[in-house]
């Protein structure tokens, strides 16, 4: 029986648990949680300067009341940059490539930004929808179609974030089976593909990091005008 | 000691049902035992003064063997000749 290019993608079961769950519960183990120490560990001192990174990052740009958020949004980061990474290395299962966490994890955030901007600053949120400075007859347009780009912001960042890593890893895997399948036939051009494969793995971690950030950091501009 | 208050490493092959019939198999029992096999791994390998890269490359290779096995059903059905 052949193996189709999408099977990668399924979610294994092994005496009825499915892999998904395992992945998404694994980044836990990794992120120890710290002692009544101020230095416990090596690694919660990493994991320290990297959560100070991030929320300092994300943080910085957002009004006292968007603090709250804090941390939602780093747990969050810290969630997708581990469940990314992990989907990395061999034979593992990355969660983040199924639609159906993407949009678990986009829609309820960014309805939760548009709420709170609705309730708190009714005017100004609504106002958003009219950039400033639109000549008088192109008003109505610009309306629906910042509208249309206000609703259609969660389904982009769940089918970003899919997007992306299910390319990543699907490339990875034609790039390789074609590395393999050629190895008998013509080295030479198998050696200059599995170059390739090296800078596509290189890539693919880079894609993991930034899309992590991306999602997140989109998160809190939506938030920005809300608040 | 006696054979309940004794840890695997030390129990003899012999003695190896006895000292199972002993454990704890309930939920909270389950519990505790990954528990202390977590806190045991974590302050043996991790928790170190001058920790290296050891302990996380052991549990992500423990990972990769976990994965490999939840999916060798899968993946122990291909046939490489269909491909050729």
């Amino acid at each position: 029986m052949n193996l189709s290019f999408f099977d990668q993608f399924t979610s294994p079961y092994l005496l009825g648990i499915p892999l998904i769950l395992v992945s998404t519960m694994f980044p836990a183990l990794l992120l120890p949680s710290t002692d009544n120490r101020w230095l416990p560990n090596r690694l919660c001192t990493l994991q320290l300067w990297l959560s100070h990174l991030i929320t300092k990052q994300l943080m910085v740009p957002l009004n006292k009341k968007g603090h709250k958020w804090a941390l939602i949004l780093t747990s969050l980061m810290t969630l997708l940059l581990m469940i990314n990474l992990l989907g990395l290395l061999p034979y593992t299962f990355t969660p983040t490539t199924q639609l159906s966490m993407n949009m678990a994890l986009a829609f309820p955030l960014w309805f939760a930004t548009l709420l709170t901007g609705l309730r708190n600053q009714p005017s100004t949120s609504l106002g958003h929808l009219l950039p400033e400075g639109t000549p008088t007859p192109l008003i109505p347009a610009l309306i629906m179609i910042e509208t249309t780009s206000l609703l259609i912001r969660p389904l982009a960042l769940g089918v970003r974030l899919t997007a992306n890593l299910t390319a990543g890893h699907l490339l990875i895997q034609l790039i390789s089976t074609a590395t393999i399948t050629l190895l008998p036939l013509i080295p030479t051009v198998s050696l200059l593909t599995t170059l390739i494969l090296l800078l596509l793995t290189i890539l693919e971690v880079a894609v993991a990091m930034i899309q992590a950030y991306v999602f997140v950091l989109l998160l809190t501009l939506y938030l920005q005008e809300n608040i | 000691g006696p054979l309940s208050d004794r840890s695997l490493m030390e129990v003899r092959l012999g003695e190896l049902p006895a000292w199972l019939a002993t454990r704890d198999f309930s939920p909270q029992g389950l519990l505790g035992g990954v528990q202390k096999a977590w806190s045991s791994y974590y302050n043996k390998y991790i928790n170190v003064k001058r920790g290296g890269p050891a302990g996380i490359s052991m549990l992500l290779a423990g990972y990769c063997l976990l994965s490999y096995s939840w999916n060798y059903q899968h993946i122990s059905k291909i046939s490489f000749l269909a491909s050729v």
